[in-house]
């Protein structure tokens, strides 16, 4: 790194006092004071844990500062004022690859997307994005989705994105980790490269490499949110008295007894075992569609040997490794374990490998004890030796006072160690570890390392281990390099490492070799001169901020098929089925006769039953008996009853008494029956009337006729009289939903912390967010009203502008209440669950769908007017099938512009802009 | 095969820890079958209460105000006079659901023996109600109108008349339908979460995978999952039935609850070897949700617990045959509230069972391919 002298005339970049920070009760910094001079460089260091990435956080203001005060550009980042104030000062790169980028949108796009959000000019944009991807060497990639790029592209273009806009404080968190050597160096050349061409900018970085924190002039050293030591680096290495960090580190964590710990673990000499090789790969090759994940890799690994597999993330270490567990099929190659082909069906040889994955993968729902019972039992150990190998594994991996805690109590050192312990308990002859030891602080990594050594030493057990530290590397017997699914080199440490030279030299001469596409060509430094981007807030940022939201989300959404198909095509599906499911006409209702007078009346009246549409006929009944089985098996939902000299009655008036013997089962059903069966039969007594003249029986006393006119719907029809409601509730339920996820989704992934640290408002944040869902919602209204009257053959009898004008309300009204949610839920999970909860029940209950308004109590008829959906309701049900004209719904029209303003309100109201 | 039998044996005893230590859902859980059941059934539902009715009278006489007097509690809110300018104008407002219009002279008419005619405008966008709405009101006149003759000694004797019976159900109770089905309905929406979730929070904490690499076959993991699922639901089902149906809603529940736990044990099989299936068709949760979400909404729809699935289009029928909890509720109607025995529901049970088998073969094939894509680099 550019070595120089403090610039302390500006006065400190940034400055803590007296910082504490909790997670619920864990304490993740401890009054922690600290001063960063302007345009200097600083390493903080520490494994994962240890409250870098909560400090780095509080400096960009990303969070809320809980205790202390933390100035950053001489402010109080406090203060909400000065935040966003310097909130364009300020680039902030978080932890994990790429974590702030959008993965569905291109290199260009993410990088315009920042641009947007930090106002530099339309036309100097331009230029600095393509210098930036010169300089990176992105230029040829800029149209690739970001979700495609390896990881040190993904790093490079984060960067880009950190420094479209001149920042004077550039904040770095993890920026190397688990990225190639080769683009680890890349990478800290352009930093350089920056520093130098501006001196004033002001460098933060926290690395968990440190080798890499040699680079940089001043360390901070950090421990369980306290910080060890802080200062220039020679100043901390002398404190600490040690020549490299790694030591200085060790040494600043055990004060006083340095000399038991430092001693590196060394390796016994290998005995040498006969027999075939435990591990062969040959040609091995894998493909995920077009993509080549391995590249024929060979290699074969001797009996008790360990074997490191070095190389950045995505190379295809863990996919080689799937492979030869028999979790993946290779789509081509041979792969080998103990002498046997693998084959995913053989038991028996999976009974003699251990294996590990690169994230925690035991149950967390289980104690320590537990997942060891689990394993034991799985492996099906002797019940009698079972406890016993339980308690020595316990013992043997310093896991016994912690038998019955939780995994997700435990720090992530202990986790590893309970993961190799559960791995060891069947006593494999071969161990596949995937990353055991990344994020792992120092310490636990070399006791980690005795263990492997004694597992390989003493008990001759196979090592083949993953990993993307060069120190790791170091201790294995031998040693391959892999990079972009193909095995650059393969030897022993030493043999690798040529004329003193490190192994990461010997690696990164080993990828310069292969020469990939794309190898940056550093830019001159002149060209990072800055653009005179304009730091001060503009009078329309608000607008461009909406702009950059709502363009970036739509290309998102655009991009997502799932997503996609489930605001347009599940609406379309869910209507169908309720149009053609929810009937309340009875059609074909089963029914059987059962005639026991047999006279041409009775006839008759059976003609009558069979030759309505309500009823389907079943075998006619015989006897008694044969009712209830009938009515039981659920043959017949009806059974009407003749009784013997019906007809003679009926001719002399007697008024005989038909049975109607109904399945009660569904009451709904059987009332309905039971009106149809009645209906028919008085339409029977008439016809029969009619005929005869009325003669040959007394007159029948004339009574009252009910003429039931169906208003809005003559036919009756179930679809006509649903539909306009099932538009309403699906409308309602899908685009809150999609909204919600929108919102969560970011906070899940972990890019709603680009609107913390951005000057952009949470306002603008969510009304860019919703303009989106109210175009596809928009789509969708259309298309379930052209499904409505294309397909289910409705007639938009009102006035279309009411349904238009007022649909596209409802709209906007319902993607806010989903922004409303969104601010109240954590997880995608939770916001679907909870739209559907809270948008059902006053959907389909209190707005006019099942149960009328009118005939709701009169505390649920505010209920249902409290909730847009039975202001839709009046409009969908006015149009549809009233007639009404656009006049009738200005209440309606005026309530649904209200409920978006106050849900968007409420919401910016409980969304906060910083994390906690 | 033992060994496998143990595997299962043992992962279903690590489910039931999961499933235990998982507070959201057990409370959702809990909920589910209790509350929501006891609201459902004893609260809304889908028969007609409080139906509201206009009147313009212009007769006036003892018979219209007789008429008028029958439109009770709970049935009817209580009659609104209205006059014959405002008809159109309330019926477009829906202030109504029914407008009766009774003519002048209409008991005079009567009693000249004509046979005058009452207009009833009915609201017909309100289905439920305009259809059993309409027939109350039919028998309510014809009853009055009887009474009122025979006050004047007329004989009005009908010329028909009807004895109805409602088996199983004596009293066309609603509130025993509704509890059942929502007993269903819930049972369709747990298992199928339940399970889903198992499976895809196994795999986003790549567990399953670790699980794979051991002696362990993915068939032992998938029916471990519905194992213990199953078992939890179950128990939750038959409390339910007993505790919240029959104790709390005071439900009698004549069929054999053995036949029903049976019944029910094959359903909750083939229902999740759905939820399985479903699960491994999306690489996350969300995703997940949104997938699982309209299934569950197209199973309580159509399934003929809500309306009769004979009223359905015949396509329609044949769709939702390749569906569990279609013939679930056929059982379940049957079992719970028919008596019926073996011998009747046989072929419900044959088809829930074939297709949990279907689905757990497409569940198995899915599930290798599904790891394989869940594999990037």
């Amino acid at each position: 790194m550019v070595v120089r002298p403090d610039t302390t005339s500006a006065g400190p970049a940034a400055q803590l006092s007296g910082v504490g920070h909790l997670y619920r009760e864990v304490a993740a910094l401890q009054n922690v004071s600290l001063v960063v001079p302007t345009g200097s460089d600083t390493a903080i260091i520490g494994p994962d844990g240890v409250g870098k990435s909560t400090l780095l956080g509080l400096l960009a203001g990303a969070r809320v500062i809980q205790r202390g005060r933390v100035e950053t550009l001489s402010g109080d980042m406090a203060d909400p004022v000065h935040r966003s104030r310097v909130a364009k000062r300020i680039a902030f790169m978080p932890q994990g690859l790429g974590k702030n980028l959008y993965p569905a949108l291109s290199v260009a796009e993410n990088i315009a997307f920042f641009a947007s959000l930090y106002a530099t000019s339309v036309v100097g944009r331009h230029a600095r994005m393509q210098r930036l991807l010169q300089a990176t060497g992105l230029a040829p990639f800029a149209d690739r989705p970001a979700g495609k790029l390896s990881g040190g592209m993904r790093q490079k273009l984060s960067l880009c994105c950190a420094l479209v806009h001149d920042p004077d404080l550039l904040i770095l968190d993890e920026p190397t980790t688990g990225i190639d050597p080769l683009s680890r160096r890349q990478f800290w050349q352009l930093i350089d490269e920056i520093r130098a061409a501006r001196p004033e900018l002001t460098l933060i970085v926290a690395t968990a490499y440190m080798e890499e924190a040699e680079r940089f002039s001043r360390l901070v050293a950090m421990d369980s949110g306290r910080v060890l030591a802080a200062g220039l680096r020679q100043a901390v290495l002398a404190r600490a008295g040690a020549a490299t960090v790694e030591t200085a580190y060790l040494n600043l964590l055990h004060p006083g007894d340095g000399s038991v710990r430092r001693a590196a673990p060394t390796l016994p000499v290998r005995t040498s075992y006969t027999g075939p090789p435990a591990i062969v790969a040959e040609d091995l090759t894998r493909l995920f569609g077009d993509f080549t994940a391995v590249d024929s890799v060979s290699f074969r690994i001797e009996r008790g040997e360990i074997f490191g597999f070095l190389g950045s993330n995505g190379c295809g270490k863990t996919t080689t490794m799937k492979m030869l567990t028999g979790l993946l099929p290779a789509s081509s190659g041979r792969a080998e374990l103990l002498g046997t082909p693998v084959d995913a069906s053989n038991v028996e040889t999976r009974q003699r490998v251990g294996y590990m994955s690169q994230s925690f993968s035991l149950y967390g729902e289980l104690t320590v004890l537990g997942n060891l019972l689990l394993h034991a039992r799985l492996y099906h150990l002797p019940m009698a030796e079972r406890d016993e190998r339980i308690r020595k594994t316990l013992q043997r991996f310093d896991l016994d006072a912690l038998r019955n805690a939780y995994p997700a109590a435990l720090p992530l050192g202990v986790r590893q160690r309970l993961q190799l312990a559960a791995a060891c308990l069947h006593r494999p002859e071969v161990l596949i570890l995937d990353e055991p030891t990344s994020g792992v602080d120092p310490e636990a990594r070399d006791a980690f390392w005795r263990y492997l050594g004694e597992l390989s030493r003493r008990d001759g057990v196979t090592i083949f281990i993953s990993t993307h530290f060069m120190n790791e590397a170091e201790r294995c017997d031998r040693v391959s390099f892999m990079h972009a699914g193909k095995v650059l080199a393969v030897g022993a440490p030493a043999e690798l490492r040529k004329d003193g030279q490190g192994l990461e030299d010997a690696f990164v001469a080993c990828l310069q070799r292969q020469a990939p596409p794309g190898t940056p060509s550093p830019a001159p430094a002149g060209d990072w001169i800055p653009t005179g981007t304009n730091h001060t807030v503009g009078q329309h940022d608000w607008l461009r901020w909406v702009g950059a939201f709502a363009a970036r989300e739509m290309r998102e959404l655009l991009r997502d098929p799932i997503r996609l198909s489930f605001a347009l095509i599940a609406p379309l599906i869910l209507m169908l089925t309720f149009a053609k499911g929810i009937s309340f006409d009875i059609e074909a209702l089963p029914f059987a006769i059962y005639d026991r007078d047999r006279s041409s009346q009775s006839l008759s009246l059976t003609r009558h039953l069979t030759g309505s549409r309500y009823f389907a006929e079943r075998p006619p009944i015989q006897d008694d008996a044969d009712v209830d089985r009938r009515l039981q098996s659920g043959d017949a939902a009806l059974v009407v009853e003749i009784p013997p000299g019906f007809g003679r009655d009926l001719l002399r008036g007697y008024s005989p008494t038909i049975g109607l013997w109904l399945d009660g089962a569904n009451p709904a059903r059987a009332n309905t029956a039971r009106g149809y069966a009645e209906g028919v039969a008085q339409s029977f007594v008439a016809a029969l009337e009619q005929g005869r003249g009325s003669r040959q029986r007394p007159a029948a006393q004339a009574l009252i006729t009910l003429e039931p006119r169906f208003v809005y719907n003559q036919d009756f029809a179930s679809v006509y009289a649903m539909t306009p409601g099932v538009i309403m509730f699906l409308l309602m339920m899908i685009v809150s939903m999609m909204t919600a996820l929108g919102v969560v989704r970011e906070r899940e992934i972990g890019s709603i912390i680009n609107l913390a640290v951005s000057p952009a408002t949470t306002l603008t944040f969510l009304i860019g967010k919703l303009l989106p869902y109210v175009a596809i919602g928009t789509v969708t209204l259309l298309m379930m009203v052209g499904l409505a009257v294309f397909g289910l053959g409705l007639v938009i009898k009102g006035s279309l502008a009411a349904l238009l004008v007022g649909g596209v309300l409802y709209v906007i009204t319902a993607a806010s209440f989903g922004i409303l949610v969104s601010s109240l839920v954590r997880s995608q999970v939770a916001a679907i669950f909870a739209c559907a909860l809270l948008t059902l029940m006053p959907a389909l209950n209190f707005s006019g769908f099942l149960q009328p308004v009118s005939n709701l109590s009169p505390a649920a008829q505010v209920i249902g007017l409290a909730f847009p959906s039975s202001w839709f309701q009046q409009i969908s049900i006015g149009v549809f099938a009233k007639g009404l004209p656009l006049i009738a719904f200005t209440n309606a029209f005026l309530a649904l512009t209200l409920f978006p303003l106050v849900y968007v309100m409420a919401a910016q109201l409980l969304l906060p802009k910083q994390e906690r | 095969m033992a060994r496998r039998l143990a595997n299962v044996v043992y992962l279903s005893l690590k489910e039931f820890a999961s499933i235990w230590r998982d507070r959201g859902m057990m409370i959702f859980m809990v909920w589910a079958f209790t509350g929501a059941i006891y609201l459902v059934a004893s609260g809304a539902n889908i028969e007609m209460r409080n139906a509201s009715v206009g009147f313009v009278d212009s007769d006036g006489s003892q018979l219209s105000a007789g008429i008028r007097d029958a439109l009770r509690p709970p049935d009817f809110a209580a009659p609104v006079t209205l006059d014959q300018a405002s008809i159109d104008s309330a019926m477009d407002a829906a202030r109504f659901t029914f407008i009766m219009v009774i003519p002048p002279r209409l008991e005079q008419d009567l009693l000249a023996g004509h046979s005058p005619a009452i207009q009833l405008m009915v609201d017909a966008t309100a289905m439920t109600q305009a259809g059993i709405g309409t027939g109350y009101i039919a028998e309510i006149l014809t009853r009055e109108t009887r009474r009122f003759l025979s006050e004047r000694g007329v004989d009005a004797a009908p010329p028909l008349s009807f004895t109805v019976r409602a088996f199983f159900n004596p009293n066309l109770d609603d509130k025993r339908h509704m509890a059942v089905m929502e007993i269903v309905n819930n049972v369709c929406m747990l298992s199928i979460i339940l399970v889903g979730a198992a499976v895809v929070r196994e795999r986003e904490h790549s567990t399953i995978e670790h699980l794979l690499v051991m002696p362990v076959g993915a068939a032992e993991i998938v029916f471990a999952k519905i194992l213990a699922n199953g078992a939890v639901v179950l128990l939750a089902v038959v409390l339910s039935l007993v505790l919240v149906a029959r104790g709390a809603l005071g439900i009698t529940i004549s069929g054999s609850i053995a036949l029903y736990m049976v019944g029910a044990g094959i359903f909750l099989f083939s229902v999740m070897a759905l939820g399985v299936m479903l699960a491994t068709l999306t690489p996350a949760m969300p995703q997940f949700a949104l997938l699982a979400f309209p299934v569950i909404i197209v199973m309580e729809v159509l399934s003929g617990g809500m309306t009769p699935i004979e009223s359905m289009p015949a396509y329609l029928q044949m769709i939702m045959t390749a569906v569990p909890s279609t013939h679930y509720v056929k059982f379940s109607l049957s079992v719970l509230f028919r008596d019926a025995e073996l011998d009747v529901v046989w072929p419900e049970l044959a088809w829930m069972a074939i297709l949990g088998v279907l689905y757990s073969l497409i569940a198995l094939r899915r599930f290798r391919v599904m790891l394989e894509r869940s594999t990037g680099g």
